[in-house]
């Protein structure tokens, strides 16, 4: 047994180093810099704390039963036949009950609140961002600005977000950690998201869907900026020689990795769109449509069609 | 001639497949060597080969699991050590294709040819024993489906050294598994591995289902059975109704990889998000399709080492059901994140929270068997005592992924990898084990060393916690899951703790392969002369170990929930019939495993596009099939005087083994 | 198609039931033939849940109303109705222990299943040689795969009914071979049952 106890000690000990050496800041999670992850953190631990109220008496009696039980030390408390009790069962199938209603309401409630197609008010017009994903990086288009980016996301801090997404290859899945929220990028298909950054600063954002060969290297730096930073870097896209037309869309489509950050002074008009149709949107859809109407991808494949 | 098939398909410049290939084909040489030294091709040809004894043929499911879980914790460790090396500057010793054909294959194995097989096996061996009955429902079916899974696993083991295995995951998600993202014949081996063992699945399913519905003992109404068979029953009501999603799936798949059609596909019309439905429709259930009658196991081995019935059957009863029921509607949990209306996901992510209900209920039921019972800490309690605060870890780490507001931020990362670890291996895995040591002697005759089964334990607990809380941190830090390589240095160390888990459970996996060498070498002294090792509760412990080929001489009549101790408690135990019978019993056929084979040959070609050996095996498996459905002849007759002869012996044993005790 | 050879494997194997007494054994292979029976409708509740989603993505491609010739597939439909019914004569025939009867009816239902596999695949032909494959558009892979799918088991049937004819020539009408023919009954009637599925949602809403 003693070689057991050193066994866990030593065991506890390498994940507190590893804590101590990589530092709590980095549990991405628990630091958000957004309402959205906020939220989410609180759901996290909210969920945490009502599933404790059953987990520390289970891992209590986990322990105390199999002790005080233990053959050698069970005596006359042993009870060969006795096999139920009314008053426990009502227990044990109540209060998981209960615990899960209280979980249900807060599902409910936070879903709704934090639908990822749900825009963020803030009474500050949103930015509106229409992100790519390419094998194996990730295109951003400014459609009002009429810019483009390739494996960098620049945009205000206390600004919201509202992104439109595509695919134009397999699956991925859009995320930046510290701001909450992924969603999935669908080849055919646009998904939405809004997200909003409440102070300065560079956030990683990465693909949290397995999409090949180039997966591990497909992240971008998702910076936050002030007002000034952000138009002052717009100006700087507007001065690229760089411009994304049909061609050089086309080029970007080749599989690629870890490619550099690439500035585009401006982009077709409607780009996102000719992507959408390119792999599978169906035609006779009217792009307007896509703009106005919050898309979504229900259980059926093209909630369009209905319509 | 041979399709898209050349010596080219064979990795020869890549040394770490090559090593293993060679490892595989030269322990293979030596199995087959020891056999011919040993004179053993034939009794391994007419005593296992073509056996169609559920209890033979459950041993076969076991060594098929054992097996292929040493492949599968081989691929687990190669990647721990990857992600432990691939940080910054370095890229670890494994290009991205590898690992990612070794994450792939490491997933498909687990659940298909470990988890699979090893519970089916269990199953085979348990059920028929504890409902009383003399063999399953359809003996020839059963060696079938075993057969089938073989051939799944031995596609996976040829795809190591002829080709490649799929970089596309376990789940295969479309649309990389189309020809367009994945035009190798890696996707076409995993598909096919998965069609064929499913195939096999679906059979047994239907086996168990008529066997437990139609054959227990008399007496024994549903509400008197073993709680592992209503967890087998409930397990195989899934199965009927979950794998032909999987076929439907699956098939659509190859559509499209073989005729060019467009269901998953990104063009023409196709839908990638139906193929993540399908596969999840199958998916959750399978997940309950594992656990379920891990679940029914620990209850088995709960009541008897507390030396007390199983807390609350009733509850468990209905709670198993109730998962049964509630398995179906979650599927969508596993991607909240597709966009779907924030009602669809309320609707899964609460179904999903309900089952934490009946779990839950499970665990108390668990707890106070024990509470006032007499425990006695023998290998398969250590298991069972383990896994029920860890699950309880591995559920509320579920909760949050059930919650579509934190799964948002915590899905596809190392904290789903962690949870779903935490389910499968206290979960499923020990439970597997802890039934293993439960009924080694009864499946053959002697008992399992109990130090070096208590290594393998700690081993495996103690790995275990190492490699995946650091997974549930690293989620919580950001990182993804499937990473050949990353920037980020702060998950560096963590991955290094997880590597070192990773070495911990090697060790116990090492201890469980030494238990096995040590018990048999030491078999005399731990045989099993009673039949009933652990003061049992249910009928398997009534008959010897191994018990004969008819297992009951004459079919046990039940009155009580744990029908053997009732038996023992009122004096009837070990009673002798006055008169035995003939008994019927189905002859051994080699039609099984030469289908098998067909099998094997038939998903071999269709990877390799090897038309006319796809066509010639398919037409041979038919040719089976008619020529067995001509045969009426199927059983033989073991006489009333061979079966006292047989009894006589168990009576005369039994007695030594009583009067020594 | 593996699934499906190998369960039929299974049931007409299934009169095998070890329980050491013969007479259940029928019991037991009728209701294992049931559960199978379960799996292969779940089956087919996939392949039309995936036809309703995809029926419709058409991708520039015909539509069903292009491509349906109604006439044509109630042909086909009629022909299985009256299969199903000449199969019922089969079995009635069987109960009456006549056998040279139900060998007759076991041909007439064998022609009319022959025949109708026969109107669906040169109804396929046509579409694959007017260019309307099953490549063209996920509605043309849908419905070839679910309709093939169902053509797959009926052409599965008209083999197991030729066994069944070969076996009542060898064997006559033992046990055994009256239980294969039950299962082969109620195989038949359920195939009829999802071609009334396949018809109502495939063709006749196709065209609506």
């Amino acid at each position: 047994m003693k070689r057991i106890r050193k066994l866990i000690l030593a065991g506890l000990s390498l994940i507190g180093a590893a804590l101590l050496l990589s530092g709590c800041g980095q549990l991405l999670l628990f630091n958000p810099k957004g309402p959205i992850g906020e939220a989410e953190r609180f759901v996290i631990f909210a969920a945490i704390a009502l599933m404790l109220l059953v987990v520390i008496p289970v891992a209590i009696m986990n322990v105390w039963f199999p002790w005080r039980y233990r053959a050698a030390r069970s005596g006359d408390a042993y009870a060969p036949k006795w096999n139920n009790s009314l008053k426990i069962e009502v227990v044990v199938w109540l209060v998981p009950a209960i615990i899960v209603t209280i979980l249900g309401i807060l599902v409910w409630e936070t879903t709704h609140r934090l639908d990822p197609y749900k825009p963020i008010e803030t009474g500050v017009p949103p930015v509106r961002i229409e992100a790519v994903s390419l094998d194996w990086k990730w295109l951003f288009i400014y459609p009002e600005l009429n810019i483009a980016v390739v494996n960098q996301l620049v945009f205000p801090a206390k600004v919201p977000l509202s992104f439109r997404l595509t695919s134009a290859s397999v699956m991925t899945s859009f995320f930046i950690p510290q701001l909450g929220s992924q969603i999935y990028a669908m080849g055919g298909m646009q998904t939405q998201l809004n997200l909003l950054a409440d102070e300065p600063g560079t956030y990683a954002g990465q693909n949290q869907q397995y999409s090949g060969l180039g997966y591990s290297g497909m992240n971008f730096k998702a910076i936050a900026t002030s007002r000034e930073e952000f138009d002052a870097w717009v100006q700087k896209v507007r001065q690229s020689p760089e411009v994304l037309d049909l061609t050089r869309y086309e080029r970007l489509e080749t599989p690629s990795e870890k490619d550099p950050v690439t500035l585009f002074s401006s982009v077709d008009p409607g780009l996102f769109d000719t992507i959408l149709v390119k792999h599978g949107m169906p035609m006779k859809m009217n792009s307007t449509d896509l703009k106005s109407e919050p898309q979504r991808m229900h259980m059926h494949p093209n909630p369009s069609e209905k319509n | 001639m041979f399709g898209k098939l050349s010596l080219s398909a064979v990795p020869y410049h890549d040394l770490i497949v090559m090593g293993a290939v060679a490892g595989s084909i030269l322990l293979g040489v030596v199995i087959l060597g020891l056999v011919t030294y040993f004179r053993l091709w034939k009794p391994l040809w007419t005593e296992w080969l073509t056996s169609v004894d559920h209890k033979k043929i459950g041993i076969m499911y076991i060594v098929l699991a054992l097996v292929m879980m040493l492949r599968g914790i081989s691929d687990a460790i190669m990647m721990r050590a990857q992600q432990a090396m691939a940080a910054g500057m370095s890229h670890g010793y494994l290009p991205p294709d590898h690992f990612n054909q070794i994450f792939s294959a490491h997933g498909t194995i687990m659940i298909i040819f470990v988890a699979m097989p090893f519970i089916v096996g269990l199953m085979n061996i348990v059920i028929p024993l504890q409902i009383g009955a003399r063999d399953v429902a359809f003996p020839y079916l059963n060696a079938v489906s075993f057969w089938l899974t073989a051939a799944g696993a031995a596609l996976v083991m040829v795809s190591l050294g002829v080709g490649e295995f799929s970089t596309a995951g376990w789940s295969g998600y479309a649309p990389l598994t189309e020809k367009q993202f994945s035009p190798g014949t890696g996707v076409d081996y995993w598909m096919w591995a998965f069609q064929i063992s499913g195939a096999g699945s679906l059979l047994t399913s239907i086996n168990f289902l008529v066997t437990i519905i139609k054959m227990r003992a008399p007496g024994m109404t549903l509400m008197r059975m073993p709680i592992f068979v209503w967890s087998a029953l409930c397990t195989a009501v899934l199965m009927v109704l979950s794998f032909p999603v999987l076929t439907a799936a699956l098939g659509m798949l190859t559509m499209d990889r073989y005729l060019g059609m467009h269901f998953f596909s990104n063009t023409l019309g196709g839908n990638m998000m139906l193929y993540a439905n399908l596969f999840w429709i199958w998916g959750h259930p399978e997940v309950y399709i594992v656990i379920l009658p891990a679940f029914g196991i620990y209850s088995e081995v709960v009541a008897t080492f507390s030396g007390k019935p199983l807390f609350g059957y009733t509850s468990m009863v209905y709670a198993t059901a109730a998962i049964m029921v509630l398995s179906f509607s979650v599927w969508v949990h596993h991607f909240f994140t597709m966009g779907a209306s924030a009602n669809v996901n309320i609707f899964f992510g609460i179904s999903t929270m309900i089952i934490a209900v009946p779990t839950g209920v499970k665990i108390f039921n668990w707890l106070f068997t024990m509470y006032r019972g007499r425990i006695r800490f023998a290998t398969p309690m250590y298991w069972t005592a383990a896994f029920i605060a860890t699950f309880a870890v591995g559920g509320m780490a579920g909760i949050l992924l059930a919650a579509p507001a934190s799964d948002y931020v915590l899905h596809n990362s190392l904290f789903l990898i962690a949870h779903f670890h935490n389910m499968l291996i206290p979960g499923a895995l020990f439970s597997y084990l802890a039934g293993f040591t439960y009924w080694f002697p009864k499946a053959m005759g002697f008992k399992l060393n109990e130090k070096w089964g208590r290594r393998a334990f700690f081993g495996w607990l103690v790995g275990f916690y190492l490699s995946f809380i650091p997974l549930y941190i690293l989620g919580i830090m950001g990182m993804p899951r499937r990473m050949a390589h990353y920037d980020n240095l702060a998950w560096h160390p963590f991955l290094i703790v997880a590597a070192v888990g990773a070495a911990v459970i090697t060790l116990g996996v090492a201890s469980q392969l030494i238990q096995l060498l040590v018990s048999i070498k030491e078999r005399r002294a731990a045989r099993d002369l009673t039949g009933d090792p652990w003061g049992g509760r249910t009928l398997e412990w009534a008959i010897a170990s191994p018990p004969p080929v008819y297992n009951f001489a004459q079919l046990p009549s039940v009155h009580e929930i744990d029908a053997f101790a009732d038996m023992k408690e009122k004096g009837t135990a070990y009673q002798r019939p006055e008169r035995y019978t003939d008994i019927h019993m189905p002859k051994n056929t080699g039609a099984g495993f030469i289908n098998g084979v067909l099998a094997f040959a038939f998903g071999f070609a269709m990877v390799w596009y090897i038309w006319w050996l796809a066509i010639l095996s398919a037409l041979g498996m038919i040719v089976i099939m008619i020529v067995r459905a001509g045969d009426d002849h199927r059983h033989y007759t073991v006489t009333a005087a061979e079966v006292a002869r047989i009894e006589t012996q168990r009576y005369q044993q039994l007695a030594a083994a009583r009067g020594a005790a | 198609m593996t699934t499906e050879t190998m369960t039929l494997n299974a049931s007409i194997d299934a009169s095998t039931g070890a329980d050491g007494e013969h007479g259940d054994s029928t019991a037991l292979s009728i209701f294992g033939f049931w559960l199978y029976i379960l799996s292969d409708l779940v089956l087919f509740a996939t392949l039309f849940a995936t036809y309703v989603v995809l029926g419709r993505n058409y991708a520039g491609g015909p539509t069903g109303k292009e491509l349906f010739d109604l006439p044509y597939v109630l042909g086909e439909t009629m022909l299985l109705l009256v299969s199903s019914a000449t199969y019922g004569l089969a079995v009635l025939a069987m109960h009456r222990q006549r056998r040279d009867r139900v060998l007759a009816w076991l041909f007439v239902t064998l022609l009319l299943g022959a025949a109708f596999v026969f109107m669906e695949i040169s109804e396929f032909r046509h579409l694959i040689l007017d260019g309307h494959g099953p490549g063209r558009s996920a509605f043309l892979s849908a419905f070839f795969t679910l309709v093939g799918t169902h053509g797959a088991h009926v052409s599965a049937g008209l083999i197991w009914i030729a066994v069944m004819m070969g076996q009542l020539v060898t064997k006559g009408l033992t046990p055994p071979v009256q239980c294969r023919l039950m299962q082969l009954s109620i195989f038949w009637h359920f195939l009829d049952i999802v071609w009334v599925g396949v018809f109502t949602i495939v063709y006749l809403m196709g065209v609506m």
